[in-house]
């Protein structure tokens, strides 16, 4: 028992030896998640902020040029004017501005409610990109919504009857996404350090032979597969650190959770993307395609499946269904959870479940894999 | 000159046969390429789709009865639950079980008759801030269709939003232009990068140093497999994005194609600048996913580059990723001309040359 214990330490040894002295690895554990973090923490932005947009006016009424100023106060424009829609249109397809408007004649009478045949103001948008074709008309309609209760305050009119929505965003008051993409997007550096590094560096070994050479030593499968799970275990774990408390401290974003069951759920998300790395690199036995199959089963479905910016519950069955299966997807719900809404206990038991499930069956796969091979 | 062309044949022949010579590398190139063809378009999307909409209804009347009914027609909106008050929207915004929770306060239809209806109360989740942005909107369109009393109807209205390029705004439709960039991309970059660090870690490259290649030779045989692989992989998307999803290819397809040239070209400066740098294929992977990495997410692909602080903006002016989706889906769905992106072209030219010295130098320095 005691010999089977200093094997298994000086394997741990070996395994955490080989991490330090590769440059690449501790690269990709301590380089990669400052590196993502930032960018996911200033780039990725889906609140839409300034737009360009173009203006086009057939009108020279006071009114329409007030229109024109209110677009231009409005802090969500950066206007530019045009004299024909040709040149709009040009601007628009070079992606130089994302939407125009065009003031129509028919301004006035809308105003003095005389019936008119088409609509007095038209707006453009580029919806070659949708998700800020939305914003342009939705800034554009609340500007005109403003210049409209002017004018007719101007005229001695009350503000027209309208529904009016009161709108509230709970635990993310301000709406912010950077407060709940940043606690998703530690699934994928956890996915990359996981899953992508441990399926390269096991398929090395297997390329190379030693770990054949290990296990004709005598070492058993047990022994061999918890040494390699270790130390990137422990070297994941950092990562995961690092990545959290960047989130909060760097990018203030608030954690609402308990912290053990933040810590629970990242080392069973860790556990489960091992276990991919592992059964991939255990089945194929070559680098170059491991890293090809990791990229594809591990790192795609953690980018498009996980529902960290891209939402579950708007895809079809068939797409959901497949989600069930991807770790990822469990640990983007958690984690959001955790930092915006807190111990939500329907939510995490679900989360961990799925969570406990994958690491038990891909690391049981790999075990079993790894005997096959050797009979 | 004869000589030179007959031993670059002869390299290249060798290089495709690395790339796709034996089946299983040949099936990791197009097997993912099907799998994210049928996946993405649907997967990723920012639209709101088949979600369930809570109501609390406080009131009862005949307005509220009215907008939920319009509510129940929605496509974004497959179910809509009925709650029977605060602490029910709370525990179903908590547990994930609706993105919105619509709360009409007591008295609503009656200030509705009178002309001056009160504040629908929108309750939407902070985790998923987005979509539910985007529900509350869809929201605002419906109520928008239903009379007020007192309100003027002046013929037609004084709006109207005309979306170009895509009316319905199809998520699906900006996707598909940028799947081309977005698979060429990591298979030109992997074809590349592992390609000059394998040979190392295997001891061919010796080899190739002692035979009468030089290195720039060295560098068109490792370049022609990764526009081959990207061609091939091109061609698949677009047959099956106009084919399958029916999005027509409004712009020119030769032009595509003759813009796919330096675009694959600057992946490959990037690759062969990696793999020049690293000593093995552990490396050269890991190195690649540095770059592909950011350079993915702040390609406009994710979200638009117009969001990005200033300092980024300037950055991905070195990101051939966002030049390359600018140009595909200029071309794809506006019928883009080269005037139209003269800019980002040069952009690609000026990547690929920089990157393709740089590591050309390096690997001359290496080398001696």
């Amino acid at each position: 028992m005691r010999h089977a214990a200093v094997r298994f330490y000086s394997l741990c040894k070996k395994e955490t030896l080989q991490i330090i002295r590769d440059p690449s690895t501790l690269l990709i554990a301590f380089l990669f998640p400052v590196v993502l973090m930032f960018v996911f923490g200033s780039g990725i932005n889906l609140d839409s902020s300034v737009v360009e947009l173009g203006v086009l006016s057939h009108n020279d009424s006071p009114a329409a040029r007030r229109l024109v100023d209110t677009l231009r106060m409005s802090p969500n424009f950066s206007v530019s004017e045009a004299s024909s829609v040709q040149e709009l249109g040009d601007q628009l397809r070079a992606e130089k501005i994302q939407g125009f408007v065009v003031i129509g004649p028919t301004l006035e009478r809308y105003l003095a409610q005389t019936s008119i045949s088409s609509p007095a103001i038209e707006i453009v948008t580029d919806a070659a990109e949708p998700n800020t074709a939305n914003f342009v008309a939705s800034y554009a309609r609340g500007a005109l919504a403003v210049w409209q209760r002017e004018e007719r305050a101007q005229l001695g009119l009350g503000p027209l009857p309208s529904w009016s929505l009161e709108m509230r965003s709970w635990f993310n008051p301000s709406m912010t996404s950077r407060n709940f993409l940043l606690p998703g997007s530690v699934t994928i550096i956890m996915t990359v350090i996981g899953a992508l590094l441990t399926a390269l560096v096991v398929a090395r070994e297997w390329e190379r032979g030693t770990m054949e050479a290990l296990l004709a030593a005598g070492v058993s499968r047990w022994e061999l597969l918890g040494s390699k799970l270790l130390p990137y275990f422990a070297l994941g774990l950092v990562s995961f650190n690092i990545c959290v408390l960047l989130t909060c401290y760097v990018f203030d974003v608030p954690f609402r959770g308990s912290v053990w069951l933040l810590m629970g759920t990242g080392a069973t998300f860790l556990c489960s993307a091992l276990g991919i790395g592992l059964l991939l690199s255990t089945v194929l036995r070559n680098q170059y395609n491991a890293a090809q199959a990791a990229l594809n089963a591990a790192f795609l479905p953690a980018m498009m499946l996980s529902g960290f910016v891209f939402e579950v519950s708007s895809m079809p069955l068939p797409v959901r269904a497949v989600s069930t299966i991807v770790p990822a997807r469990y640990f983007v719900t958690a984690m959001q959870t955790l930092f915006q809404a807190g111990d939500v206990t329907a939510v995490l038991t679900r989360s961990l479940l799925g969570l406990s499930l994958a690491s038990a069956g891909f690391l049981g796969l790999t075990l079993l894999n790894t005997r096959r091979r050797l009979e | 000159m004869n000589i030179t062309l007959i031993r670059l044949r002869a390299l290249i022949k060798k290089e495709l046969m690395v790339v796709l010579g034996d089946k299983q590398s040949l099936r990791l190139l197009i097997m993912p390429v099907l799998l994210q063809l049928l996946i993405f378009p649907f997967a990723a999307t920012l639209e709101v789709k088949n979600n369930t909409i809570a109501i609390v209804d406080e009131d009862g009347g005949p307005a509220t009865r009215e907008i939920i009914q319009r509510l129940t027609h929605t496509p974004a909106f497959e179910q809509v639950a009925m709650l029977d008050g605060e602490a029910s929207a709370r525990a179903a915004i908590d547990e994930q079980k609706a993105l919105i929770v619509l709360r009409f306060p007591a008295g609503f239809s009656q200030s509705a008759a009178l002309g001056r209806p009160r504040a629908i109360q929108a309750i939407s989740d902070g985790r998923r801030s987005n979509s539910g942005q985007i529900a509350i909107s869809y929201v605002q369109e419906i109520l928008g269709q239903i009379p007020i009393v007192g309100q003027p109807t002046p013929g037609a209205a004084l709006v109207t939003v005309r979306n170009w390029y895509n009316p319905n705004l199809d998520y699906y439709r900006f996707i598909l232009p940028s799947l081309v960039a977005l698979i060429v991309t990591f298979s030109a970059l992997i074809v590349t990068a592992l390609s000059v660090a394998r040979e190392r870690e295997q001891g061919t490259l010796d080899q190739l140093l002692v035979s009468p290649l030089v290195p720039w030779m060295i560098f068109v045989g490792k370049a022609t497999p990764a526009l081959i692989v990207a061609m091939i992989q091109a061609t698949i998307i677009l047959i099956g994005s106009v084919f399958g999803y029916g999005v027509e290819f409004q712009g020119s397809l030769w032009l595509l194609y003759a813009c796919i040239v330096p675009y694959v070209l600057s992946l490959v400066g990037i690759g062969l600048f990696i793999s020049t740098l690293c000593s093995t294929q552990q490396q050269a992977f890991l190195g690649m996913f540095l770059f592909v990495m950011p350079g993915i997410l702040l390609s406009g692909y994710m979200s638009p580059v117009h969001n990005m602080p200033p300092l980024l903006q300037t950055l991905t002016w070195a990101n051939p990723i966002r030049h390359f989706i600018v140009i595909a889906k200029g071309i794809y769905l506006k019928a883009a001309v080269p005037s139209d992106f003269s800019a980002n072209l040069l952009a690609l030219l000026c990547i690929a040359v920089v990157t393709g010295a740089a590591s050309l130098l390096l690997f001359q320095r290496r080398l001696s």
